[in-house]
């Protein structure tokens, strides 16, 4: 997404925001692992090394259940570029992903 | 043998309900239409485990937030901020938006799950309230997911051993909209919020309690500043206590007529007559008495306003305002019209019962025929007339007959004990009252009709004179008895005599 000059948003060389994810997960379980690589999947894909991937364990920090509003897992947020969006699932709906996250 | 244990729910009249409480360490469900009271119902048993039974509670809104929550049941007295700081409630609001969400592939809830196990962790709640889940039906596409998972919620609630209400609204044909009923069958509660006659009127019902008997009649209930109270009210056993304790009518002439003791206290008088026939100066002596006895009396009035009564009982001799400065009076004045039926009956109760009086007074319930059908009045006396024996309060009730309206006073007349008609004897000119005695269960009773005086000096039978000629009232009773005077008085053998009194 092109910025507007004149903005305050952080700014990378190229001029392009970097996509920053957080990967909300629990455990090991079947969703959580395949959420994982399906999202590692596809951001080598479509994004190269122009994003940023945090990947927290709600078992370990359950107090950010309520804080981040969470209810169904495993919980994908776009942090940056804005609007912020959120998706659930597993991450193996590629096109509904490009959808949502604006790259088609 | 393990009989199934309850967590008292606090909330009044719904532990009489259900025989001590909501099943303990599993969930019951709550279910009806918008409006019904569901979250208020739900909000209470969780304050009510707070403050009452210290067991702290979790409230899960996926409704209101929790500071919306907070203020809306404030007027309620029921402090959220205050239990939150003291780590004897948690609410945690739950948002859900579609159009915030997007779903690619699989997922669970183990997000829920594990927020609300770090709520219950944290304070150690006993206590949890989701309301309502439902709306995660709207916020999520995948209902199979969904199905799954809410199996495995109450499921995993059961396990946690907390006691949890889940809310539901009503659907078309079924409990729940989404039927939720499915997997919460431990207990189920349906609550209804309807209107008849332009008067609403909210009612409860306990649908289903596995393993455990309830009560299965639909129970008024109201919503007032104190909170929920139902009406566990038909307890329609014979076999309460009596007394043979007997109290004052407040007329002494009236008080002859019943072997000279008046009525038994904690049984149920009607006062029945045509209008302008002294009803409520009846009703009011006898409060008169009752508060000259130093005993509390509680007097409902639907037609006058109490300064109304008090001017006009003072009109003979009754001062009855020095009862009510000092707490021995109290007076409730309200037109029929502003509640239904229960309505009524269950604000009755409720002021009863915090005032405690000995004597109550219903001034008149003809009245209420213009919010309920002749049957259903009947069913509220007949409710009222029940509690009251069971609290050992002495009822009195007052009936108007006339032309117009049915009477009332015939079908009440076989609840009561005691059955007082007053009507008008119009000969020669004049209107006069003849009061009688129609029943009195277990106590000597006399069968004349009396002359029946309103003076300022309060009310006062007096003997007819009966002759060949009938029976002389009024003008004719007095002309008869100074006629009387003189014979007497002259041959000593007069035709006529006053009836001597037993």
């Amino acid at each position: 997404m092109k910025k507007t000059t004149g903005s305050s948003f952080e700014e990378n060389s190229n001029g392009v925001d970097p996509y920053v994810f957080r990967l909300y997960i629990t455990g090991a379980s079947p969703n959580s692992s395949r959420a994982i690589i399906n999202l590692k999947a596809f951001c080598e894909k479509y994004l190269g090394n122009h994003y940023e991937l945090q990947v927290i364990d709600v078992y370990q920090q359950p107090q950010i259940a309520k804080s981040v509003d969470i209810f169904a897992l495993p919980l994908l947020i776009k942090k940056s570029p804005l609007p912020e969006r959120r998706l659930i699932g597993d991450m193996s709906n590629s096109d509904k992903l490009l959808k949502s996250l604006n790259l088609t | 043998m393990q009989v199934l244990s309850k967590t008292k729910t606090g909330i009044n009249g719904l532990d009489e309900i259900t025989m001590g409480g909501l099943p303990k360490g599993r969930p019951t469900l709550i279910c009806g239409g918008p409006g019904c009271g569901k979250t208020l119902m739900a909000l209470e048993f969780i304050v009510k485990g707070a403050t009452l039974y210290n067991e702290p509670g979790v409230f899960m809104a996926f409704e209101e937030k929790a500071g919306e929550l907070t203020t809306n049941v404030a007027s309620l007295g029921f402090d959220l901020d205050k239990l939150q700081k003291n780590k004897k409630l948690r609410i945690d609001h739950v948002h859900i938006d579609r159009t915030e969400v997007e779903e690619t592939g699989e997922y669970d809830l183990n997000g829920l799950f594990i927020r609300l196990d770090h709520a219950i962790n944290s304070i150690g709640a006993k206590r949890v309230v989701l309301d309502t889940i439902e709306n995660l039906f709207a916020g999520l596409t995948n209902q199979a997911i969904l199905r799954a998972e809410l199996r495995r919620l109450f499921q995993w609630l059961k396990d946690k051993g907390v006691t949890a209400i889940i809310t539901g609204e009503k659907g078309q044909g079924t409990l729940t909209r989404h039927g939720l009923e499915e997997y919460v069958s431990d207990c189920v509660i349906f609550l209804d919020h309807r209107i008849v006659n332009q008067v609403s009127t909210r009612r409860l019902k306990v649908i289903k309690y596995r393993g455990s008997l309830h009560g299965t009649n639909e129970y008024p209930f109201l919503i007032d500043e104190e909170g929920i109270t139902i009406l566990p009210v038909t307890s329609l056993k014979l076999d309460k206590n009596v007394s043979a304790k007997r109290i004052s009518t407040g007329i002494p002439s009236l008080d002859e007529m019943f072997g000279g003791k008046g009525f038994f206290k904690g049984s149920s008088i009607l006062v029945s007559g045509s209008a302008g026939t002294g009803k409520t100066s009846i009703a009011g002596s006898f409060a008169n008495a009752t508060c000259m006895r130093k005993e509390k009396c509680m007097f409902f009035a639907f037609e006058e306003s109490p300064q109304q009564i008090i001017r006009n009982m003072k009109s003979i001799g009754l001062d009855l305002n020095k009862h009510v400065k000092k707490g021995l009076l109290e007076f409730h004045s309200f037109r029929p019209g502003l509640y239904g039926l229960e309505m009524h009956l269950a604000r009755m109760y409720k002021l009863i019962k915090n005032f405690n009086p000995s004597v109550v007074v219903l001034d008149p319930v003809t009245n209420f025929v213009s919010v309920g059908l002749l049957t259903e009045v009947n069913a509220m006396l007949l409710r009222l007339i029940d509690g009251m024996q069971n609290a050992g309060i002495t009822l009195m009730l007052t009936a108007l007959n006339s032309g117009t309206t049915e009477h009332i006073d015939e079908n009440v007349s076989s609840l009561v004990d005691t059955w007082i008609l007053v009507r008008d004897i119009e000969c020669d000119g004049e209107r006069n009252r003849g009061i009688y005695i129609m029943k009195s269960r277990g106590m000597k009773h006399s069968n004349e009709v009396r002359e029946f005086i309103i003076s300022s000096r309060g009310l006062d039978l007096v003997d007819v004179y009966r002759s060949s000629e009938g029976v002389l009232i009024g003008a004719a009773r007095k002309a008869r008895q100074k006629q009387e005077g003189v014979r007497t008085g002259q041959n000593g053998n007069g035709q006529y005599r006053a009836r001597i009194k037993k």
